[in-house]
């Protein structure tokens, strides 16, 4: 069974063409069997390979698979080749089977548009894309997955192409990205010279054997690749796009820029994590990136009007929350965050989705309310997911991973105590922001009225992911709740475990946990305060304008996107106004020049025997007296 | 064997005129014979390929094919063709991309269809003999044939301002021939000068001894007489006039074929003969490149003419060619290699896309255009897979080329190589921004025009496959060309340990070569 690997990527390729090559001729019928149907077949592979992996591989080393050799010539080997392990079968499973969900989901979404077969072809395109991603072997076909899906993600996003702001919005989002690829790719240069080979582990064990902890090529390698990993992860500095992203089809959002796309960059820096680990201070900046970002992705969150971008700040955040995880080395805690954050966040996108699909595409949040008893199930399930994003205690699988996160942060030696403050204090945001979309969204009056609840296609994804936002988080637990390591030791082979500070007991863990669960349930508590209707700052809240500065500072991301517009935009389109070439003067002033000398020596011609004779003999006795000196 | 040689040229050469003759019986037989002399040297050259292994046994030295008739003795010039397996890559591109412009041409050209074919032919011809020709003078005499057919195809046949353009073509690639020609009779007299007799012979020559100073004379003109071809700043202004107002047929060749002989005449000539004099100065021609990759492609993002934009980009890929060139290791040369057949079935896709595109709305303005999705479904899609290409999406064949020549010229020098990249962004900026404006965003030309016809589809399409294979099994291309590759890199590895070596004991302190590694 694990040798039908090469078919997990290959199946949502074979839909991609088939959609794309014969896609007009088809039904709407044919093309939701084939665009569901390639990846749903993908994600019963991936189930066999999974059962045949973990019984087979008992110790979980890998798994090798070469399809061909890509490039093989003066020193370069590069294969198109697979490589299984833990981790990337963690991502292969979350790929495929919440990929399915959403693809189930969206043979309803879209049921009324008329790009249907482009939307599939693109969706498994994306998979296939993704995929390979996670299960190259080498750099250089990750690289390829890492493109394909930047290339999948700028169609997607500009899908409704009519809308020239949708247009913009995907030639953002790609670009920005792009700035952080090139430098994964300059990273890949400096890799494949030092080593000659491109291979992941290969590279990796030859560099812990030839650079000492923190040498500078260590440092420099670490920050290309973390550049690469904060465009596609949408963390700072590099986070502009991901708001706009939204402009995409919901099932785009919920799918590319909230399960899959956007945590490539985690996947990245777990992936290389021996290479981060010979770089300590990058991890350290990758730790206070993640912190400032979940920070200003959060307050931005909590002021935005549409839904859909309230879920992409918190998108940026609870990414924020596993590259910090990642910085203070906790691996394994950031792939578990990962994991829930992709049931959860889908989740809530989808449940966003239900929404906008029954108030006939209307996103602002001031324009929705009391929806809780027209859509029971839309409700239920987004206020799952809200639970869960906000870390609801006990019950909800988002409270596990950002708990261990936390606690990581907490006890980790190479972390320092006010990035835990900060962390703890996006937590309180968490729910703030979490559950003032559930009071606007659901709560109060019925400002639009809905077309009701939507069909089983819709509904389906939405219970099973509820089911999984509830209970995914079971696989991992404390030590002072039940000490489940499930999750933990899965990765153990792939990921190195935590360090601990010494002297963390479990008296300090159950206090430290207290505090962060009084952060989650104070957030929520201040979200019912503030924007439950009836009470009065809600009142007064809904009626505050938008043009105070903090506010449009907070709603711009932090004046980011101004930012950079100023720096870079701005002085792009300056430079780039003049489309004739500077190069050319120069021969056009060649040719004005001899034009002019033809001109001037063409007056000589006057025709007048007289003055040829004249200058005749002029010039025979300039010569003659040149002579003669 | 030796008879394909002489066929891969004649075959076009003595269609030409029959070309030009067939008007009188059909319109389409001009066509019908350009396209059938083509097609059978495009299965010519396969043929040779696919034996390549065999012949080379029985061939002599370097060349897989060699022909030799002498010619005129006396100045030491012969009949002297060559076949190895750049030469052999590059002529299927030719033959290939000759019957892709032709199939371009057969609605748009709708007078004189003989003489337009006839020109095709001969400029065609003219690309497979630079190709193929090992004596200097023959190269010459190549060189010139394909041009002045270009010439006419474009003033001819060309748009609004072809008088203009085709001056300007004529007039750049003139000069840097006139150049070219002087470097080759000097380099026939210091033979003479060396052992008695004349020669235009590439194998007498390429043992020549020559003082540093007059190598690096006859370098620079080697340099400038390919530059100006391939192009590279400050001699490529006469592209983008040269390529906008040209028939779309004629495009496509120069885009496709032309520019590539510069990059050939670069690898066969000028690194070959004069391997110490560009071990100096290839971190100036490298530099070059990085300087045509970023202006080029500043420049492309600045443009409102869509083929201007693709002729632009298509400077800035080229840009990529010398770098590789100069860097000095078989896995540069070999993206070089990637890079040239890459490039040519890309931007001839891009022209032929941009063509058909003018064709039916008659202007080239993206002002104008925008929303075309819906109206031209075909031509979108297909335009959004070359504009990938362009940009360099993995999995295409412009990607193997540009990143062999990034990996490989890596260690020789990493700052040009890091500014080289950030063409990467750029590209991606005026690619996108090319699809945005024609063919997303709200409809301005509300117009109905017919999609794609059925064979340029089919043509397209063909190119994009090819793109595909190329791009996953680029082996087909790289194992050709990597003995030839080899032994240039040993050529100028040898003459740098040379230099290194002469430095050492002249200085004995400060030595600098090109082949530094540095991370």
């Amino acid at each position: 069974m694990l040798k039908l690997l090469w078919l997990i990527p290959v199946l949502p390729l074979t839909g991609f063409l088939v959609l794309a090559l014969c896609g007009r001729r088809l039904s709407r019928h044919q093309i939701a069997w084939v665009g569901c149907g390639s990846v749903g077949a993908a994600a019963m592979t991936t189930a066999f390979v999974a059962a045949d992996f973990l019984g087979v591989f008992p110790d979980r080393e890998s798994y090798h698979q070469t399809l061909w050799n890509w490039i093989d010539t003066s020193g370069m080997t590069v294969g198109v080749s697979w490589y299984l392990d833990a981790l990337s079968l963690l991502m292969v499973v979350v790929i495929t089977g919440v990929g399915f969900l959403i693809h189930l989901y969206s043979t309803e979404y879209m049921a009324h548009d008329d790009g249907y077969a482009r939307f599939f072809a693109y969706m498994n395109l994306f998979v296939a894309a993704m995929l390979t991603l996670v299960l190259a072997d080498n750099l250089l076909l990750l690289y390829l997955g890492w493109e394909g899906v930047g290339l999948c993600s700028y169609l997607l996003i500009g899908f409704w192409y009519r809308e020239p702001e949708y247009g913009t919005a995907a030639q953002k989002a790609f670009i920005v990205t792009r700035i952080g690829d090139t430098a994964l790719a300059i990273g890949l240069f400096i890799l494949f010279t030092q080593f000659t080979s491109l291979s992941i582990q290969q590279v990796q064990s030859l560099a812990v054997e030839a650079w000492p902890v923190g040498s500078n090529l260590a440092m420099i390698v670490a920050v290309l690749f973390l550049i690469g990993a904060v465009g596609k992860s949408a963390q700072l500095p590099l986070q502009v796009w991901l708001p706009d992203a939204m402009a995409g089809p919901t099932p785009v959002s919920a799918l590319i820029h909230a399960a899959t796309m956007v945590t490539a960059g985690v996947y990245l820096i777990a992936r290389m994590h021996h290479l981060f680990a010979l770089a300590p201070m990058v991890q350290e900046v990758i730790a206070v990136l993640g912190l400032v970002t979940l920070l200003l992705a959060a307050t931005s969150a909590l002021v935005q009007h549409d839904i859909k971008r309230v879920l992409a700040y918190s998108t940026m955040s609870q990414i924020g929350y596993m590259f910090l995880a990642l910085g203070v080395g906790a691996w394994s805690a950031a792939l578990f965050h990962f994991l829930t954050h992709s049931c959860f966040k889908a989740l809530l996108f989808l449940a966003a989705g239900s929404v906008i699909h029954s108030l006939h595409h209307e996103q602002d949040i001031f324009k929705m309310g009391g929806l809780r008893r027209h859509l029971p199930w839309t409700f239920w399930t987004f206020l799952i997911g809200a639970a869960a994003m906000s870390g609801v205690p006990l019950i909800t699988s988002g409270f596990y991973s950002k708990d261990w996160i936390l606690w990581s942060v907490w006890s980790s030696p190479i972390s320092h105590r006010w990035i835990w403050f900060g962390a703890v204090f996006g937590a309180l945001l968490t729910g703030l922001y979490s559950f003032r979309l559930i009071f606007q969204v659901f709560f109060g009056e019925v400002r639009t009225q809905p077309t009701g609840e939507p069909g089983l296609a819709m509904r389906g994804p939405l219970v099973v992911l509820a089911f999984l936002a509830l209970t995914v988080g079971f696989l991992e637990m404390p030590h002072t709740l039940g000490n489940v390591t499930v999750f933990s030791h899965y990765l153990s082979h792939a990921l190195p475990t935590t360090e601990l500070l010494p002297g963390m007991d479990e008296s300090s863990e159950a206090r430290e946990q207290l505090a962060v669960t009084v952060a989650a349930l104070l957030g929520i508590g201040l979200a019912a305060l503030l924007f439950l209707p009836g009470s009065r700052p809600a009142s007064r809240l809904a009626d505050q304008s938008t043009d105070r500065p903090s506010m449009t500072f907070l709603q711009g991301g932090w004046g980011f996107d101004r930012l950079y517009d100023r720096l870079f935009v701005r002085p792009w389109f300056s430079l780039t106004r003049n489309p004739s070439d500077m190069l050319d003067r120069g021969y056009e002033w060649l040719a004005v020049c001899a034009e002019s000398c033809h001109g001037w020596m063409s007056h000589t011609q006057t025709g007048q025997v007289r003055w040829y004779a004249a200058t005749v003999a002029v010039g025979t006795l300039v010569l003659l007296g040149l002579f003669a000196m | 064997m030796v008879m394909m040689l002489w066929l891969l040229i004649l075959i076009p050469l003595l269609a030409a005129p029959f070309a030009w003759l067939g008007q009188q019986w059909s319109r389409s037989a001009p066509r019908m014979i350009a396209l059938g002399a083509l097609s059978v040297d495009v299965l010519l050259a396969l043929f040779l390929w696919n034996h390549g292994d065999s012949v080379q046994a029985s061939g002599h030295g370097s060349w897989l094919v060699e022909s030799h008739i002498s010619w005129i003795p006396r100045w030491g010039i012969s009949l002297h063709l060559g076949l190895d397996g750049l030469s052999l890559i590059l002529i299927v591109l030719t033959a290939f991309i000759g019957v892709i412009a032709t199939i371009a041409s057969w609605t748009e050209i709708r007078s004189r269809v003989g003489l337009f074919h006839c020109n095709v032919l001969l400029a065609l011809g003219g690309v497979i003999g630079v190709f193929l020709a090992i004596d200097l003078f023959l190269f010459f005499f190549f060189w010139e044939l394909m041009l002045v057919p270009m010439y006419l195809l474009i003033v001819i046949w060309g748009h609004a301002q072809r008088r203009d353009a085709s001056f300007k073509f004529f007039l750049f690639t003139q000069a840097g021939s006139l150049v070219l020609l002087v470097a080759i009779v000097a380099l026939a007299l210091l033979h003479q000068q060396a052992t008695g007799r004349p020669s235009f012979d590439y194998a007498d020559l390429i043992g020549l001894t020559l003082t540093n100073e007059m190598a690096r004379w006859l370098m620079v003109a080697f340099l400038i007489g390919f530059l100006v071809k391939l192009p590279a700043p400050p001699f490529h202004t006469w592209l983008p006039d040269t390529y906008t107002e040209a028939p779309t047929g004629a495009t496509i060749i120069l885009a496709g074929i032309l520019a590539k002989t510069g990059a050939y005449g670069l690898l066969r000539f000028t690194i070959p003969l004069f391997p110490e004099a560009m071990s100096e100065i290839s971190p100036i021609v490298m530099g070059l490149g990085v300087v045509g990759i970023l202006y080029a492609a500043l420049l492309a993002c600045a443009q409102t003419d869509i083929k201007r934009l693709v002729a632009y980009s298509s400077i800035s890929h080229m840009g990529f060619i010398l770098i590789g060139a100069f860097a000095g290791t078989e896995l540069a040369l070999q993206g070089v290699v990637m890079q040239m057949v890459a490039h040519g079935l890309s931007t001839g896709g891009l022209f032929l896309l941009a063509g058909t595109l003018e064709e039916r709305y008659q202007t080239r303005e993206m002002g104008h255009m925008g929303g075309l999705w819906s109206v031209m479904p075909r031509l979108a899609t297909m335009t959004l897979f070359f504009a990938c290409a362009s940009l360099g999406l993995p999995g295409l064949a412009n990607f193997v080329g540009e990143f062999l020549v990034l990996f490989g010229s890596y260690a020789t020098q990493p700052f040009m190589i890091i500014l080289a990249s950030l063409g990467m962004v750029m590209a991606a900026i005026y690619s996108l921004g090319m699809m945005q404006r024609t063919f997303f965003g709200r409809q301005q030309d509300t117009r109905p025009v017919p999609d794609l016809s059925n064979v340029a589809f089919g043509t397209v399409l063909v190119i994009a496959v090819l793109q595909i294979w190329l791009g996953l099994y680029p082996r087909v291309v790289l194992t050709t060309a990597q003995p030839v590759m080899e032994q240039l890199v040993q050529a100028t590895v040898a003459s740098a340990n040379l230099i290194h070596s002469r430095s050492e004991s002249l200085l004995s302190s400060h030595i600098v070569t090109s082949q530094g590694t540095i991370p």
